[in-house]
């Protein structure tokens, strides 16, 4: 039996309608990995001005200047865009230069959780200081 | 079977150890280096936080170790980093866009590039660290 006719059997128009190969996804990656770039540059401009600005602050100066509604909103937005960017960073490097299937998937998943988890920490932490300072 | 497996002399591709990168493939690399530098160099920013929202005690550490030597050649390089990061990340859109793709507009916008980030590197701790600038005007 011809190879084409298995796939004829098996194969839907629909893969054709998705327009998808076996990676089952197309531009999302890359599209998020630009739109996190765009929204991290200005954000890092702010962060470098801020630590300029905070050189030497003290445990309370850091915690006001931290709980600055402007400052803890953009501070979260930074951590939350710049960890979400390094993690789709990450995860190609990863694909790309480790062979090891078992050691790929065990990193990829790793890399992820430590991504959330050191994300989580931050906003938490930030929050936390904006919650509570100068209540 | 062997002798004509050995007879057969096929090219060999450049290889990575011998091979003189052009700079326009260092640029490349160095925007993936500099990509995972980036992301340890998130913990210093986590560590910050992290700590000045734990205790007193911890944030001083964290402030003392970024305040030493050390500490200030780590974020010079991480400045650095950063700066090349995002100036060849913007090349990286242009060139999304279909622009400046040839050979030479390659090379050329490799140097726009490093100069950008050497010149944003250099504005921001002179202007920027006390510490620097006394060393610079106590030359002067």
């Amino acid at each position: 039996m011809p190879d084409s006719k298995y796939k004829d059997e098996f194969a839907t128009p629909l893969k054709n309608a998705k327009g998808l190969g076996s990676a089952h996804d197309g531009t999302h990656h890359w599209m998020m990995q630009k739109v996190t770039a765009i929204i991290i540059t200005p954000l890092i401009v702010w962060l470098i001005w801020s630590i300029i600005g905070l050189q030497g602050a003290s445990y309370d100066e850091f915690r006001f200047w931290l709980a600055q509604p402007a400052n803890a909103v953009l501070m979260i937005m930074l951590i939350v865009s710049v960890l979400y960017h390094s993690m789709l960073g990450l995860q190609v490097v990863t694909e790309d230069y480790i062979s090891s299937e078992w050691f790929k998937l065990m990193k990829l998943i790793g890399q992820k959780i430590f991504i959330m988890t050191l994300g989580v920490l931050c906003v938490f932490s930030i929050l936390k200081i904006a919650f509570t300072v100068g209540v | 079977m062997s002798d004509i497996t050995k007879k057969v002399e096929r090219p060999l591709s450049p290889h990575l150890q011998v091979y003189n990168l052009p700079l326009t493939a260092l640029m490349s690399i160095s925007h993936r280096i500099t990509g995972v530098a980036l992301t340890l160099g998130m913990l210093i920013v986590a560590a910050f936080l992290i700590a000045a929202g734990s205790s007193e005690a911890h944030y001083n550490l964290v402030m003392a170790i970024a305040s030493s030597k050390i500490g200030l050649i780590i974020l010079f390089l991480w400045s650095f980093a950063l700066y090349f990061h995002m100036f060849n990340g913007l090349r990286h859109m242009i060139w999304d866009t279909g622009r400046f793709l040839e050979k030479d507009q390659a090379m050329r916008t490799n140097y726009i590039v490093l100069m950008f980030a050497v010149a944003a590197t250099i504005v921001t701790w002179v202007f920027g660290c006390p510490y620097v600038n006394e060393i610079i005007s106590g030359v002067k």
